[in-house]
């Protein structure tokens, strides 16, 4: 079937690959780009770049307010990965093991963050933390993270526990373990590469977000948030210097939830 | 059923429903409520009528700004398609090498985890007048002034946002693929279609729900978004969350704010469930 036409197939395959190059190109030139600005000697961002120069970088260790961002974007992103973790794996054992009136409901519901662009989780929460007089702080943006992230955690888990066999929960508890004993020696030592995958990639979006941070943060920045007001100073290759940071330290996260992501039993 | 049973369960479930009822039900109906409060200096006082919903359909301002922004987010959208599709495609049925085939589905993911407000960052400094397509453009000689036409409009906003959102595209088309069993194309070729016969009948109209749900995500994500605008929007580059930002902040109108976040939500939801529907009758007419 496949050697009827070679030559038409020859020209198609190639024309695909070429498309894919392209693709990749699109993807991945920018990034380059933002890489190769970061080490200009001149302020403005102009091709040629007429040196090379590590000042940006040596700018930033000096920033003490880019520091203080960094941790910030810390404490946020690591408490709201585990509300979201608790939260979410909670949510995706309910949906997967019970039946309950409006289901369907709280399904639509907790997965409505994911194409509910951030501004309206950030506003209608501000609007009610106001109502009850909390003022907006780095607390607030956690449980705004946690919100629009448990949708992440509630497919991916989901997802998981779908191709579990229910029979090994069933023996465990057939053999008489309690509910919390099969969860914690059973369901979710299977689940635990998805969780894993969940809770990094959850960490790295909290770590990411802004439209939430806008509204729910006080004076305290997260990252984004700072380099979102620098911005509004216009560009400098500092900012470059930040993003090659951030994308070295995504690359290690990438690879990180690869490796850990792995089922390590044999399948 | 037993004691300690009842007990997981209402962890498991109450859990969950305590916070979307605390953190999403209650704030959406906080600002379902504001909406139609009206704004009285120095903030807003309880009302109940429906001046600023009026205000968002009558007023040539919010209205440009929302079929502006429906218009940029349905671009982004069939540009993702047109770009996602054929790469998706290509990795199902035409990438044999299982490794090269791994590493290009990664390669388009990974951008994913790289800072989104920085992926919309170097588009401005690509497309500004001193840029990188400028430079090169007058190096080539194509052009002799650096030219402006790039960057502030809606052009700047569509490529930003293709390229932040292409990712979102690209997962669900190549789910919707992947599940198409090899038989069948193979059938309809034994069957004497060409490939582009094939293609039409058997594989786009198989692979629908993972177009509709990549093109839900696209929409409704760069319908929500204000750092393109923000960042390479230009004067008339306003989207309604840029909208939304400022009836918040400098505008202080929170009641047409939380009216226009409304919409916004309506709109999303509506969007949901017809991709859902889609996907619903994809599904069954599968069988």
């Amino acid at each position: 079937m496949t050697q009827r036409k070679p030559l038409s197939r020859f020209a198609a395959d190639t024309a695909l690959m070429t498309y894919v190059a392209l693709l990749m190109a699109f993807l991945y030139v920018p990034i380059w780009v933002l890489i190769a600005f970061s080490f200009s000697s001149s302020r403005s961002l102009t091709w040629p770049i007429p040196g090379f120069t590590l000042d940006w970088y040596r700018k930033l260790f000096a920033n003490t307010d880019l520091q203080a961002a960094v941790v910030n974007s810390f404490y946020v992103a690591t408490f709201a990965t585990i509300l979201a973790l608790i939260v979410g794996v909670a949510a995706a054992m309910a949906l997967h093991r019970l039946n309950f009136p409006g289901k369907t409901l709280f399904r639509r519901l907790i997965l409505l963050p994911i194409t509910l662009p951030g501004i309206v989780t950030g506003i209608s929460m501000l609007n009610m933390f106001r109502l009850f007089g909390f003022n907006p702080s780095l607390e607030t943006v956690i449980l705004g993270h946690a919100t629009a992230l448990l949708g992440v955690v509630v497919t991916q888990v989901f997802a998981r526990l779908q191709r579990l066999p229910r029979s090994l929960e069933e023996a465990s508890s057939d053999l008489g373990a309690p509910p919390w004993k099969t969860f914690l020696l059973v369901t979710l030592p299977n689940i635990r590469s998805a969780v894993i995958g969940a809770g990094l990639l959850s960490f790295v979006l909290s770590f990411d977000e802004i439209p939430v941070t806008f509204f729910l943060t006080g004076r305290d920045n997260t990252l984004p948030m700072y380099i979102y007001s620098t911005m509004r100073r216009g560009v400098t290759p500092e900012i470059n210097a930040v993003g090659t940071l951030i994308v070295l330290a995504s690359l290690v996260l990438i690879i990180l939830s690869v490796l850990l992501s792995r089922d390590r039993s044999p399948r | 059923m037993s004691g300690p049973r009842s007990l997981s369960t209402v962890l498991i479930l109450g859990i969950p429903i305590l916070w979307v009822v605390v953190f999403m039900l209650l704030p959406y109906g906080i600002i379902v409520t504001y909406s139609f409060w009206v704004k009285a200096y120095p903030t807003f006082k309880p009302a109940f009528q429906f001046g600023n919903y009026l205000t968002l359909v009558t007023d040539p301002q919010y209205v440009q700004v929302l079929l502006r922004t429906l218009k940029i987010s349905a671009l982004v959208s069939v540009l993702s398609l047109l770009l996602a599709y054929p790469f998706a495609w290509w990795l199902v049925f035409r990438c044999h090498n299982q490794s090269l085939k791994t590493w290009a589905y990664m390669a388009v993911i990974a951008p994913l985890w790289v800072s989104y407000l920085l992926r919309a960052y170097i588009w401005k400094t690509i497309l500004g007048t001193e840029g990188i397509l400028n430079s090169f453009l007058m190096s080539t000689g194509i052009i002799s002034e650096p030219s402006s036409l790039f960057l502030y409009n809606q052009f700047a906003m569509v490529v930003t946002l293709t390229y932040i959102f292409i990712p979102f595209m690209v997962m669900p088309i190549y789910t919707a693929l992947e599940r198409i069993p090899a038989n069948l194309s193979e059938a309809s070729s034994d069957l004497g279609m060409a490939p582009w016969q094939t293609f039409l009948k058997v594989t786009l109209p198989l692979s629908t729900p993972g177009i509709a749900a990549g093109f839900t995500l696209t929409f409704c994500l760069s319908f929500g978004d204000f750092i393109a605008p923000f960042l390479v929007g230009g004067p008339d580059g306003n989207l309604i969350a840029s909208v939304i930002q400022s009836q918040f902040g400098s505008a202080l109108n929170w009641p047409l704010g939380s009216a226009l976040s409304i919409v916004m939500l309506v709109i999303v939801l509506a969007i949901v469930s017809l991709s859902d529907r889609i996907e619903a009758r994809a599904n069954t007419g599968a069988h």
